[in-house]
């Protein structure tokens, strides 16, 4: 019925019409471009320390309020977005660089070297989550950068695991023994015949686990455990607006909005993607 | 039967060592000399050696893992360097109250998981189907600690119905469990969905539908038994993420779980009491996981133990 054009055209031209995933776009882009452009959005310095405007209810002048410092929360929400979205995009990239070239070895590869992998990556899954970054943070300090790294190495053994999977189907296909019998070195066939043929699951899970990774991010945050006072990271603002709740509900809810809302865009275009680019997973 | 149960807890042993391994290693892992990070360099140099020899560092690396692991299969875990008092006797008192908050929390996913997952089922490609995926998607994508927040807002402060923090009785444990266990069911509601809807196009549905049973009937009694079957499975992986989940709510909730301990030891830097939990929570998901499995037989007798 789509013959003729590629397997991307086919998922691109799904993607348009999939309502959820245009949804998904949207919003991600919004809060992409809102941190980007927050010096252009806003005067107020996110770190602006105004005694006389404490706790200031959402307003025209401070559409979100301020909190105990009487700084401008959406001055700081806009700045806060730039450091929580750098840890779901590094962290992702982190797992990225380790999980999928040695998903792509382990799987191609096969035998002892991939019967070793996949028993530490089954050895690691069976820690939960969180409990491996809080561990990793607990060894490297708390602090945004060890954040990253400990979320990073957390998505690891999952990634691996997901692109091994799709090589194992992948490997035994006649093009690829095709392009081993004409003499493709190993290398070769994985970066030119395997690779693209798995990029789409891992682009789908990209999504997702971007998503997976910001809430990580501004959870350890919220915990005290990444970004540091006074810095405007979104976990940080609700965990300082916290003590507060009585008083002034504003400061932990409002920007957990942007939290959630960011981490929906993500998701839904994931989702989007996934239905576009495998419909088996549905 | 008894012989399968046998052959997975012996396939458990080399599991457990990995993990004890993995979890032995972490204080190796920090950075420098681990016993200045954690005196954070203020002890003089005979506390430090003090110190070492205290912990068992100034021995070679496989008598150290040795003497790890049978000490942990034994309970104990060593010393706290920050209170100074047994690890086990911190975990054994506040590991009841996780638990606790995790089982809740598993109760309350499963229930509105399954319901909300049937009935998107049911009505499958209609706008409720549509809503209920939505409302699910949302709750995959709220942050826990936000959700507490509100929920400590809207039901402890402004209607004043539930206690905003402590544990004293049941009705402090149904903030946390709502805000532990909805991420986990948005995933269970999805599964419990795209598993019934798989289900319902089989053959013995069909009969039952050409047999005149209605359609709730069908789902209820024909369907939803086997559709669960890999939900259960999902059940147990939700269990060690509400593990997870549950060191962000503890804190927010004041509740005297393993995840608090865990949170205020990597302030002191207290890296027994990170290994003991760290150990703990993965050691119960193992079991959990295990015990699914044991229980996926009971559900499924198309399962064989071969």
């Amino acid at each position: 019925m789509e013959a003729g054009r590629s397997h991307w055209a086919i998922g691109l031209s799904r993607i348009r019409r999939n309502r959820g995933a245009a949804a998904g776009v949207v919003i991600v882009l919004f809060f992409i471009a809102a941190s980007a452009l927050a010096p252009w959005l806003t005067d107020d310095d996110p770190l602006a320390v105004q005694f006389d405007q404490r706790f200031a209810p959402p307003s025209l002048r401070h559409p979100l309020g301020t909190d105990s410092f009487g700084r401008d929360l959406l001055s700081r929400v806009l700045y806060g977005g730039r450091l929580s979205l750098s840890v779901g995009l590094i962290a992702i990239g982190i797992s990225d660089v380790v999980g999928i070239p040695l998903g792509l070895i382990t799987g191609y590869r096969g035998g002892r070297f991939d019967d070793v992998v996949m028993r530490l990556v089954d050895l690691w899954l069976a820690f939960p989550g969180l409990l491996v970054a809080i561990a990793i943070v607990a060894v490297l300090g708390p602090g945004l950068q060890n954040v990253m790294i400990a979320i990073g190495i957390g998505g690891i053994p999952g990634l691996v695991r997901l692109v091994r999977g799709n090589v194992l189907s992948v490997r035994e296909q006649e093009f690829v023994e095709a392009a081993r019998a004409i003499g493709g070195g190993d290398a070769h066939v994985v970066r030119v015949h395997i690779f693209p043929n798995v990029l789409a699951p891992i682009i789908v899970l990209t999504t997702l686990r971007l998503a997976g990774a910001i809430l990580s991010g501004v959870g350890l945050s919220f915990l005290g455990l990444g970004a540091q006072p006074p810095s405007p990271e979104w976990g940080a603002i609700v965990a300082e607006g916290r003590a507060y709740l009585r008083e002034a509900w504003w400061v932990s809810t409002l920007p957990g909005v942007a939290i959630f809302a960011t981490v929906m865009g993500f998701n839904l275009l994931g989702d989007g993607l996934r239905d576009a680019f495998d419909p088996r997973l549905r | 039967m008894l012989r399968y149960v046998v052959r997975r807890l012996l396939h458990l042993v080399p599991v457990l060592l990995g993990i004890s391994f993995l979890v032995f290693l972490l204080v190796h892992l920090v950075p420098g000399d681990p016993v200045r990070v954690m005196l954070a360099d203020a002890g003089s140099p005979e506390q430090v050696e003090r110190m070492r020899h205290q912990l068992g560092l100034d021995r070679p690396l496989h008598v150290q893992y040795v003497s790890f692991v049978v000490r942990a299969a034994q309970g104990d875990f060593g010393r706290s360097i920050h209170t100074r008092r047994p690890v086990a006797h911190e975990i054994g008192f506040r590991i009841p109250y996780t638990v606790r908050m995790a089982v809740a929390a598993t109760l309350v996913a499963v229930a509105m998981g399954v319901v909300l997952g049937a009935i998107a089922a049911i009505h499958h490609q209609s706008p409720l189907d549509y809503g209920t995926m939505v409302v699910a998607l949302a709750g995959v994508s709220l942050p826990n600690f936000w959700l507490g927040l509100v929920l400590i807002l809207i039901f402890s402060l402004y209607l004043r119905w539930l206690p905003p923090a402590g544990a004293d009785s049941w009705l402090h444990l149904i903030l946390p469990a709502i805000t532990l266990g909805t991420s986990s069911s948005a995933i269970i509601a999805r599964l419990t969905r795209s598993s019934m809807l798989e289900v319902l196009r089989q053959d013995y549905v069909r009969t039952a539908r050409a047999k005149g049973v209605g359609p709730r009937r069908l789902v209820y009694r024909h369907a939803l038994k086997n559709a669960m079957i890999p939900v259960v499975s999902i059940v147990g992986m939700q269990f060690a993420s509400l593990l997870g989940g549950a060191v962000i709510v503890e804190t927010v909730f004041g509740w005297p779980g393993i995840g608090r301990l865990a949170v205020d030891a990597i302030f002191t830097r207290d890296i027994p009491v990170i290994q003991a939990v760290v150990l703990v929570a993965a050691v119960i998901f193992v079991f959990t996981n295990l015990l699914v499995d044991l229980l996926y037989g009971l559900l499924d007798p198309r399962i064989r133990y071969a």
